[in-house]
């Protein structure tokens, strides 16, 4: 690993965002509206239903850190989208810089995209609704890790598809997260799911992380094994985005859709 | 450093872009590669840049096939400017000249780009947006990008495409003065006639996915009659038959 090409392609995304206000500005700007958003709503829910009403703020922790997931995904793809909406992607694959210093790259510079967005709205909540997420405590350290991995690999997952199919995949960059959103249970326990449901949910590691952060809230209990669970699958899942990742790329240059991607 | 191409193909499912291509650069030459749009010109720059994986086929580098070599290592050994592929609109100059730096590994990068830039009229522009020059300026940059590195095998795609007759003639100028000074290998696609002749010591013509003919380009010129390569290479495109 060459971490100055690391640092190089790191440069590229940084001067981006430093070259721009309203790109800032719009990094920090969905994160806040959604925290409005479940705010009221999680206001709303505190003061009406059994299951929260002991706790505040449940549903808008669980807001603050499905948006932590959505953003780290979001961030990657978009990095990579911006190779392709510059039609840069050539200039970028006939550098000297192997893929896994192209997956270091993103995956460190998706990091500073997300906490540019995530940061001031986990701050905003404090004052607006007095709720923070640092009250989860130390073990919130490793349920950002494990959403953050898994971020980065549905990331992968999409980009992978961008090299397989071109820009065509756009779409799928953008829906991806909503299709597991049900399945993650970010905002309700497991035992909603039909029990079939449970069995696929419990394979994803959002379950273990949300289950976990209610479980912290709610009971004021830390399961250090549901912890472990949600990081083990969590770097299960990116390993196999690398595989997936290399396996694109490979394809892409049989098929010779690399040199034509952005045109 | 020499570039050899052995029985180079390419297979699309059922459609062959490049078929059974034989040629090769030496060191400090230049080699023209002329044909009409979907010949199979970018097609075989893409599988030398590493890009597009041949279908059959070597490429040799100094004698050792680029399969078996270290890839980076190869790749920092050359560039490549089209302006069919643009840097990053929304990055200054002197950003992407960084940038691109970085990915090559190039030592003292500062001088580079100072000497890059000087080199290429583009001190002046070193801070402004790249997406806000003109098509010339960019141009430059592109051609600044691919030489950042001292390339040792420089792959120029078209490079005075839609640039006006002076910035053309700059960017001819330059690239003839550059080569003198360095010992560095051109592979040059252009649909400009002029520029062919002036800046290649060999030419090879391809008509749908094969190399119909080759030579220099007075030998070519010589060969089909014609007053000048221009009128060659519209006999040759329009007519393959009479070649064989």
């Amino acid at each position: 690993m060459n971490w100055n090409k690391v640092y190089g392609l790191s440069l590229r995304h940084f001067y981006l965002i430093k070259s721009s206000f309203p790109r800032i500005l719009d990094l920090i700007y969905w994160p806040s509206i959604q925290i409005f958003l479940w705010g009221f709503i999680s206001k709303f829910f505190t003061l009406s239903s059994s299951y929260y009403n002991n706790t505040v703020g449940v549903i808008l922790s669980a807001a603050i850190l499905y948006d932590f997931l959505f953003r780290s995904s979001i961030s990657y793809n978009m990095m990579f989208l911006e190779e392709i909406w510059s039609r840069n992607f050539t200039n970028l694959f006939i550098s000297p810089i192997k893929i896994k210093e192209i997956i270091a790259a993103l995956t460190l510079t998706a990091i500073v995209r997300t906490l540019i967005g995530m940061v001031p709205a986990a701050l905003l909540a404090i004052p607006l609704f007095g709720v923070s997420i640092f009250k989860i405590g130390l073990p919130l350290i490793s349920l950002l890790l494990s959403l953050y991995i898994f971020g980065i690999t549905l990331g992968l997952l999409v980009t992978s598809g961008l090299i397989r199919f071109g820009p065509s995949f756009e779409n799928i960059a953008w829906a991806s997260l909503f299709f597991l959103a049900p399945l993650g249970c970010i905002y309700y326990p497991i035992e909603i799911l039909p029990e079939w449901l449970q069995l696929i949910a419990k394979i994803l590691p959002l379950v273990h992380i949300f289950e976990e952060m209610r479980n912290i809230l709610i009971n004021d209990i830390i399961s250090y094994t549901q912890i472990f669970l949600a990081i083990t699958i969590s770097i299960f899942y990116f390993m196999l985005g690398v595989a997936v990742f290399y396996i694109s790329y490979a394809g892409a240059k049989i098929r010779g859709t690399l040199i034509n991607v952005g045109e | 450093m020499k570039l050899e191409v052995k029985n180079l193909e390419k297979k699309f499912k059922n459609f062959t872009a490049v078929k059974n291509i034989n040629f090769h650069i030496d060191s400090g030459q230049t080699l023209g590669v002329l044909g009409p749009n979907g010949c199979g010109k970018t097609t075989t720059i893409g599988m030398l840049l590493g890009l597009i994986k041949p279908s059959n086929g070597k490429i040799l580098i100094d004698d050792e096939n680029f399969e078996n070599l270290n890839r980076e290592k190869i790749l920092s050994q050359f560039n490549f400017a089209s302006p069919y592929v643009e840097l990053p609109k929304k990055l200054t100059v002197k950003e992407n000249l960084e940038i691109y730096g970085r990915l090559y590994g190039v030592k003292d990068l500062t001088r580079r780009i100072k000497e890059v830039s000087n080199d290429l009229n583009l001190s002046i522009f070193l801070n402004k947006k790249t997406g806000e020059l003109s098509s010339g300026q960019k141009n430059r940059v592109s051609l600044a990008k691919s030489l950042i590195n001292n390339p040792k095998i420089l792959f120029l795609d078209e490079p005075t495409a839609s640039l006006d007759p002076d910035i053309g003639d700059f960017v001819r100028n330059y690239i003839e003065d550059y080569k003198s000074k360095n010992k560095v290998s051109i592979l040059l696609a252009s649909h400009n006639m002029k520029e062919v002749e002036r800046l290649c010591d060999q030419v090879i013509m391809m008509k749908e996915g094969e190399i119909v003919d080759r030579g220099t380009c007075q030998s070519l010129i010589d060969k089909h009659g014609r007053n000048n390569l221009e009128d060659t290479f519209l006999k040759l495109a329009r007519n393959k038959n009479e070649l064989e």
